[in-house]
Formats: structure tokens, sequence, C-alpha cells
């Protein structure tokens, strides 16, 4: 009979597993390249994070590869699904028409130049 | 029991990975095939974990790091390829 942290672990495990399922949902059904990025980033950070945790769980003397794998993943996939979303707004890919504000874009940039200058000069 | 609850999460594993494929076989950009390469990886390195769990050992998590660290590498360079070429 396995013991009761086992148990917690394996569930651990099962939950990031159910978001990484979840994520590559998400991959499927956004309509938009940074929809996906969105979702394909935050959902299997969580997702393979609980899941080494999970099993560091099961195995307690397994923790050193697996504290330096969770931070390696924590730190390592914003960073790439940002230069990604960049270089795909360089490269022009538009937005879904369902969006309401590309903050980037020159005419917002603009407007808000504009806004910012009339608020100084009435205070 | 263990056994039992990751058997389920093997499955659900199985399936993220299934349907990240579809999205990296229909991708309509150039960009949609990284990000579903990105996940696929992120994928697989859970994938490893759990496996090193039914082998009991642990150096496949150093297999899961460097595999990793590979990924990331890639993705950035394809990144940078795509925004000013190499």
């Amino acid at each position: 009979m396995d013991g009761i942290i086992e148990i917690i672990g394996a569930v651990v495990t099962l939950i990031g597993t159910f978001f990484l399922f979840l994520g590559s949902l998400g991959l499927v059904r956004m309509p938009d390249v940074y929809n996906r990025i969105q979702t394909g980033t935050k959902a299997t950070t969580l997702g393979a994070m609980l899941s080494l945790l999970g099993i560091g769980i099961i195995h307690l003397d397994w923790y050193g590869k697996i504290i330096v794998l969770i931070i390696f993943i924590l730190v390592s996939n914003p960073i790439s699904s940002h230069v990604l979303a960049g270089a795909a707004y360089y490269m022009g890919i538009p937005l879904t028409k369902r969006s309401v504000v590309d903050k980037m874009s020159k005419k917002t940039v603009l407007t808000v130049k504009k806004q910012k200058i009339s608020e100084e000069e009435n205070n | 029991m263990v056994n039992l609850i990751l058997y389920i999460a093997l499955a659900f594993v199985g399936l993220a990975v299934t349907l990240t494929l579809v999205r990296f076989i229909k991708g309509t950009t150039s960009v949609d095939r990284i990000i579903a390469l990105d996940v696929l990886t992120i994928s697989s390195i859970a994938l490893i974990g759990i496996i090193s769990h039914f082998a009991d050992r642990v150096i496949y998590m150093d297999v899961a790091l460097v595999y990793g660290l590979l990924s990331f590498v890639a993705v950035i360079i394809i990144a940078r390829y795509f925004e000013r070429g190499l």
C-alpha cells in the first residue's frame, strides 16, 4: 500500500498534466497567433512545473535536479514566448477581427502621446 | 494507486501531444508552427518526468534538462531569424 505523500504527489502530477491538456486545447481553438502564444505559454508553464513537482513529491530524494528543471522552465519559457510575439508583430501578422485595441500600432501610440501632452498643458 | 493515477496523467499528456500535432500540421503561419514546437517540447519534458518515475531512474531528468535547453535556444534563434535574418 502506498503512503499518503505518494498519492498527493500523483494527484499534483495529474493536475499538471490536465493544465498541459488545456493549453494544447487552447492552441487548437484560439483564433489568432498572439492568443495562441498566450495560451500556449502560460498554461503549459504551470502544467509542466506542477507535473515535475508531483514527481519530486513522489521521489523525495530527486529534489535537486527537479528544482533546477522547474526554475529553468520558469525562466526560459516566458522569454521565448516574448521573443516570438515580437517577431510575429514585426512580420506583420494581423490581429484577429474581434480584438479591441492594438497598443503597439503607430496610430494608438500617437493618440496616447497627444493625450499626455494635453494633460500636461491643463496642469 | 499511484501508478493508476500516473497512467491517467500519461493519457492526458498523450492527448495534449496529439492536439498540438494538429496545430503543428495545420498552422497557417510559420510562427504558429514554432509555438506548437515549443508546446510539444514542454509536454515532452513532463512526459519524460513521468517516464522516469516508471523506470525509476533519475538520469532521465538530465535528458529533460538538455532537451529544454536546446529547445529554448532553438526558439530564440528562429525568432531572431524571422525578425531580421541571421
